[in-house]
């Protein structure tokens, strides 16, 4: 008797049986009972049907109506075996079909108007009146109304809500498996009625809900007069995006999120009014377009009924299917070119429109190869016939680049235009090798980018003539992922004044010169500015982009520093208000409770060494005897995990930006500076936290104990690496701080010793500028002459401290710990290195970084100090880059840093100018029980994709380092011609690369036929160029004369020329002596020494 | 998995539910004339059958009787056609076996079992389609067919699943949701008495978070209580109609 409640007509869906049928069986006896089951519940049978025959028959047939079995007389009749007749058995008139049953037949007259009732009321009371007699004027169209209303739904202007409308659906669809067995993938989709509007003028939907949506928009449309909203393609905005640029993706959420652009997000898949099943047949872009398009029509219609406001929808697609399908259905729809267009002043923003779909025309002359579809690409990955990497373009040759292969320690070169394929820098991209017949070696020559092309052609002619070592070289078929970011760099002069189409030549070298489209060219002339690339027509020689912004005047020093941090992405805003509030409130002091936890050191003499000048001291040191006669070591580092808490705004900031940025003449800091430089900064005579390592020694510094503390500490000094070296050389000094100072001294030699004879590497020398940091194996200092003792001691026990916090953490949190690894170069790296140290005599060993580090010491000219240091340099450029990472996610086998030679390694050292250190400074703490973890810390993978971030911003936060010493070397030559010493770094087909050590300076000498009329020969066997008399080798000492070349106004460049040795019609006659000291005031790269 | 957003900005999970809500539930109680109680669930495209047996003799080896208690018997088993790949054996392999053991610990803690000592109650579960939370719909179904056979038990047996992503618990996790490798808790509680009587918790969640977690799963449980109470509420009072009780 359960069935009783499936007696209801909202159970009789069309085209499917009704429930009671669900559970009955096959044979004809359980029908049987069942029908008796229906009828008797029906409560017709038996007491209203009485004994009439015509009487059971209408139940009959309302009963089988009702469950879906009935079939007319008229199809038993056509389908039917045995002769049936076709009319009808209640009235026994006409011929019994659906017409018949439902409107003719009068028998079912009674039965008939109780449901036509409500139908014809229904109509008439939602609709203009009139239509019921317009519209079902005949009997066929009564029935088409009851069959499926849907058709009138429009004509009749029905609310939707009339039609009853699933609230549950499932998404079906046929998956491949990673194993490769297919399987069917059932996931449920629920349809929701409680997704509203978000307008404010909407009069129905939920009130509490956000309502982003102006009641009345600002309108400045001369396309659409009345006032509208505008639907965006949400499938570029969203999907499309999100696979082409994360920042660009997170910046268009950023956007939607902020109230004040109000931004409405309709989940229209998940409204029960706009959901739309694909069709068969339809792809899945055909769908998610009819989907917009469907929820689009929803708005209009919405708010036509509902909004107290008259509101239009617009769609903007650049799709054209869409847009025209669009505009069939009644929606105003255009693409997003038109509408901006037709903006009132819209003059700047049309400059920004992506060139996409505007009418730029090339020539006719198809200039590269098609790229291949990338399901074809993924198919040739897996057979071997293509291979993914990333690709690098050559900073000397813009014909030249190499793709770095995936999870393959190799590099493939690629040369020329067609081979290059419109690919750009950082692209992820599909590479074919060439036979090995074409395959070819980087050009010797250094080419930039200018408007002319016989250049490149006989360059290209040269190269058919093979040379012996040539590379694997390839060919780019496709493109797997566009890295484009956006770009700065100035506007060339374009002939035509008024034209509007220009060409803009990126800061970075590597990056192809783009045309952009603009009418403020006269404006942009001056300035620098960013563009962002479109797309790369196959037609057009250049990528097409569009202007962004602009950021200044050219050769203004702001400009050009905002232009260095842009393009290094080094975040570089003012701290914002939330960071700021999570500084601690001033007048801060230690209480109490703080004392409690820490441990005090303030009576030991702790002092600090640094570099002068330095206001974020990261790290403190003493030393002292015990009783037992061992020493007692400390390493006192800035505790600045106290003061920033995890997950706070503060805390996310500098996450974000990483590390310190050091330039010429700024700081960018990672913390807010009350921080940096004071509160966290361990100045001499305040108080301040630290967390400490304390070590057991003995004298001959081996280690006894180790322990690792919070605390409290007062430093007695800040020193500078010259004042510790005066007070440890000067014996009249007897106080407890130089005492400790010379322990540690000795001690640092003890330990450097060691570690050297473990082979680590020191890339460092001591008597030069360049000084070569242990850690990053960069050269962090142009200007200190000396080298002193100090520096190194300060050095060898940070990594004391390091390895120590290192092991630490890792025994402790296997899966999390963040370390620092430096992978072994592949043998491949050292190649030029060992060329070149071969045509001075010397063999290197590279082997081992032991057998490397004692072959590279071994290798000194008596007479020609500066030659080791080259070497010393070259080895430096050959190394891998030191890279953070997460311990569980790579085999302990990668830990190894092969610079320090030490099996594990961290930075803990400086927390207030490297955010990983923080990271290690709170795993440390909770070791030791001092803190409490959080979430994220324990994720491995969550560590893993900072680390990625450190790593890149570290990466970034070098270079910029390094391009501002090279802006202020400019700024510096702009008004002098010098004569330098230098050294010859490479030999090119035609140039020379030359370094200046005075400066630290690396720049090209071109040696051209054309402009000198001399003629150089090259010996590429030798690796040598010469002209008459005179031959350059690698190494050779030469004398340079520097000087800024201003040809060029807009892009001022560094011009060498030769002075020694004279060679007639080349070199230029010395340059006229000048006060250098005085200038020197104008560069002082004063960099904090990394330790 | 990479790449699937398991909770949109909007606040929309993959299959249009919020944070907090339930699949749909629709149950039954007694589907089999033949056992002694019997039920069938769907939450979401989870289904599950369950029947109950006893209390009866103990069957098989008498070892196992139980002198001051009632000995309670399940059978965990997956249709082979359950899942997207067709499964090669339906019962006793290690998960279903666990998954045994797990409801007969839950069942032994909410089932009256002093007052049938000596005896045997059997519950065989069924699982015909698998979409996630399969423990859960299989205690669900468990408690209706053990309602619908009359043993009496201190309180519904409510089984809820709940896991973590982007920093919001979510409620009744589906297979999707199960197998992005987030945290996986599951949580079956007496209602009434806001007692657990199961925990169980798969990969890795901060302890910071995990009350969050709970809190959430536990009032999911509390959901699931109300329309199982409903339906019973329902059957029985259909029940009684068919032979014609008052009130």
């Amino acid at each position: 008797m359960s069935s009783l409640k499936f007696l209801n007509l909202n159970f009789g869906i069309a085209e499917s049986t009704h429930p009671v049928w669900d559970s009955v069986g096959q044979n004809m006896i359980e029908i049987r009972k069942a029908t008796t089951k229906v009828r008797m519940l029906t409560g017709t049978y038996m007491v209203q049907a009485g004994q009439n025959m015509i009487e059971i028959r209408k139940v009959t047939t309302k009963v089988r109506m009702l469950t879906g079995t009935y079939m007319v007389q008229a199809d038993k009749h056509k389908f039917s075996q045995y002769t049936i007749d076709p009319t009808c058995l209640l009235c026994h008139r006409e011929i019994e079909d659906i017409l018949h049953v439902l409107t003719q037949c009068p028998v079912l007259g009674s039965e008939r108007k109780e449901y036509f009732t409500p139908i014809k009321q229904l109509v008439t009371e939602n609709s203009p009146p009139g239509t019921w007699e317009l519209l079902f004027n005949n009997k066929l169209a009564v029935t088409q109304l009851v069959l499926d209303c849907t058709k009138y739904m429009k004509q009749l202007g029905f609310k939707e809500e009339l039609i009853l409308k699933k609230m549950l659906t499932t998404k079906t669809f046929i998956k491949k498996t990673k194993k490769g067995s297919i399987i069917k993938i059932v996931r449920e989709h629920y349809l929701r009625d409680d997704i509203t509007c978000g307008c404010q003028s909407c009069t129905i939907c939920d009130k509490n809900d956000v309502k982003p949506l102006e009641s009345k928009p600002v309108n400045k449309s001369k396309l659409c007069k009345k006032s509208h909203y505008l639907i965006l393609d949400t499938n570029v905005v969203f999907h499309q995006i999100r696979h082409r640029s994360a920042p660009a993706y997170k910046r268009v959420k950023d956007f939607i999120a902020n109230p004040d652009k109000h931004f409405y997000t309709f989940c229209n898949e998940f409204n029960k009014d706009t959901y739309v099943e694909r069709q068969k047949g339809e792809s899945a872009n055909d769908r998610n377009d009819r989907a917009i398009r469907e929820a689009s029509l929803w708005y209009k219609r919405h708010l036509e009924d509902h909004s107290s406001e008259d509101i239009d929808i617009v769609l903007l697609t650049n799709d054209e299917d869409n847009r025209t399908k669009a505009k069939a259905e009644g929606l105003q729809s255009f693409t997003v070119q038109e509408y901006v267009k037709s903006l009132k002043d819209c003059g700047s923003i049309v400059d920004r429109l992506s060139s996409t779909g505007s009418h730029m025309k090339f020539g006719d002359k198809i200039m590269y190869p098609e790229h291949l579809p990338l399901s074809t690409i993924q198919r040739g990955i897996k057979t071997g016939k293509y291979l993914q990497g990333s690709y690098m373009a050559s900073r000397e040759n813009y014909l030249e680049a190499n793709v770095s292969v995936h999870d393959q320690d190799r590099m493939i070169f690629v040369q020329g235009h067609q081979n290059l394929n419109r690919a750009v820098k950082d692209d992820i991209v599909a590479i074919e090798l060439l036979p090995e017949e074409e395959w070819s070696c980087p050009s010797s020559m250094v080419l930039e980018e200018t408007e002319e092309k016989a250049d490149e052609d006989n360059m290209e002619i040269e190269e058919k003539q093979m040379r012996k070592n040539k590379v694997p070289t390839g060919k780019i078929v496709g493109i797997i992922k566009r890295n484009w970011r956006q770009y700065c760099g100035i506007l060339q002069p374009s002939a035509l004044k008024e034209s509007t189409r220009h060409i803009f030549t990126p800061a970075d070298r590597r990056i192809p010169r783009i045309r952009i489209e603009t009418r403020q060219a006269h404006d942009l002339a001056s300035q620098r500015i960013v563009v962002a690339i479109d797309n790369w027509p196959r037609n057009s020689r250049y990528p097409q982009g569009h202007f962004v912004r602009k950021l200044g005047n050219i050769g203004d020093k702001d400009t050009e520093n905002e232009v260095l941090l842009l393009e290094h992405d080094v975040p570089h805003s003012k701290f914002s208000e939330a960071v700021l509030s999570f500084l601690p409130k001033m007048p801060w002091s230690i209480t109490d409770e703080d004392r409690k936890k820490r441990r005090d050191l303030r009576h030991i003499d702790i002092c600090s060494v640094d570099p002068p000048g330095c206001t974020d001291i990261d790290d403190a040191l003493h030393c002292r005897e015990l009783d037992n006669g061992n020493l007692e070591v400390g390493v006192h580092i800035a505790d600045v995990s106290h003061f920033i808490r995890p997950g706070n705004a503060m805390d996310k900031e500098a996450a974000k930006r990483g590390t310190t940025v050091y330039l010429v003449d700024n700081r960018i800091d990672m913390v807010p500076e009350l921080l940096s430089s004071n509160l966290c900064s361990l100045r001499s005579n305040v108080e301040r936290f630290a967390f400490s390592v304390l070590w057991e020694m003995t004298k001959e510094a081996e280690i006894v104990k180790i322990d690792f503390t919070k605390s409290i500490i007062l430093s007695k000094a800040s020193l500078t690496y010259a004042e510790a070296q005066m007070r440890i050389d000067d014996p009249a000094m007897t106080d407890n701080t130089t005492k400790s100072l010379r322990w540690l001294n000795k001690l640092a030699k003890i330990l450097k010793q060691r570690r050297i004879d473990n082979g680590a590497l020191t890339l460092a020398s001591s008597e030069v500028r360049f000084n070569i940091d242990s850690e990053t194996h960069d050269p962090i200092d142009v200007q200190t002459k000396q080298i002193r003792d100090t520096n190194s001691m300060v050095e060898e026990f940070m990594l004391l401290a390091n390895v120590a916090t290192a092991e630490k953490t890792l025994r402790e949190f296997p899966n999390c710990a963040m370390l620092r690894r430096h992978p072994a170069p592949p043998p491949s790296n050292f190649e030029p290195l060992i060329k070149a140290a071969e045509s001075k005599g010397f063999k290197l060993d590279v082997s081992k970084g032991k057998t490397f580090a004692d072959s590279i010491k071994g290798a000194v000219i008596p007479n020609d100090p500066y030659f080791n240091t080259m070497l010393r340099m070259m080895a430096t450029r050959c190394m891998m880059q030191a890279v953070y990472f997460c311990s569980g996610m790579l085999p302990e086998s990668e830990y190894f840093h092969y610079g320090l030679a030490a099996p594990i390694y961290t930075h803990f050292t400086s927390p207030i100018r490297r955010y990983s250190d923080i990271i290690v400074h709170r795993l440390l703490a909770v070791c030791i029980g001092a803190d409490t973890s959080y979430p994220d810390l324990l994720e491995k993978h969550k560590s893993q994709l900072l680390s990625n971030n450190l790593n890149y911003r570290h990466k970034m936060a070098q270079y910029a380092g390094r391009a501002s010493v090279n802006l202020h070397t400019h700024i510096f030559f702009k008004n002098r011609a010098v004569d330098e010493e230098g050294y010859v770094l490479f030999i090119r087909k035609n140039a020379l690369q030359i370094l200046i050590p005075k400066y630290g300076l690396e720049g090209t000498l071109y040696i051209n036929k054309e402009k000198s009329g001399v003629t150089f020969t090259f010996n590429e066997e030798e690796n040598t160029q010469s002209c008459g008399d005179v031959t350059l080798h690698v190494f050779d000492r030469v004398v340079i004369q520097i000087s800024i070349d201003r040809s060029n106004v807009q892009h001022l460049k560094l011009c060498l020329k030769l002075v020694k040795p004279e060679i007639s019609g080349f070199s230029v006659p010395p340059a006229p002596k000048q006060d250098i000291k005085e200038e020197s005031k104008d560069e002082p790269p004063k960099k904090k020494i990394k330790t | 998995m990479a790449g699937v957003n398991l909770l949109s900005d909007q606040g929309y999970r993959i299959d249009g539910r919020k944070p907090n809500e339930l699949r749909r539930i629709q149950c039954k109680l007694g589907v089999f004339k033949q056992a002694d109680g019997s039920a069938y669930i769907e939450q979401g495209n989870t289904k599950v059958l369950a029947t109950v047996y006893g209390p009866h003799e103990i069957r098989g080896s008498r070892a196992k009787l139980l002198l001051d208690r009632v000995l309670v018997n399940c059978q965990y088993s997956m249709a082979t056609f359950s899942t997207g790949e067709r499964k090669r054996r339906p019962r006793g392999d290690r998960k279903s076996q666990e998954m045994t053991m797990h409801l007969k610990q839950t069942f032994d803690a909410a089932i009256m079992t002093n007052l049938y000592p000596r005896s045997q109650i059997d519950i065989f579960v069924e699982v015909l389609q698998s979409d996630g939370g399969n423990y859960c719909a299989s205690v669900n179904a468990a408690t209706l067919a053990l309602i619908d056979a009359g043993i009496p038990m201190k309180d519904f047996v409510c089984a809820c699943s709940a896991s973590f992503v982007n920093d919001n618990p979510i409620a009744d996790i589906n297979y999707l949701e199960e197998s992005s490798g987030g945290p996986e808790l599951i949580v079956a509680t007496l209602p009434k008495s806001d007692q657990i009587v199961f925990l169980e918790q798969n990969s890795r969640l901060h302890e910071d978070n995990l009350s969050k977690v709970i809190d959430l799963a536990v009032k999911s449980c509390k959901d699931v209580y109300t329309v199982l109470d409903q339906t019973v509420r329902d059957h029985v009072s259909e029940l009684s109609n068919s032979h014609g009780w008052d009130h």
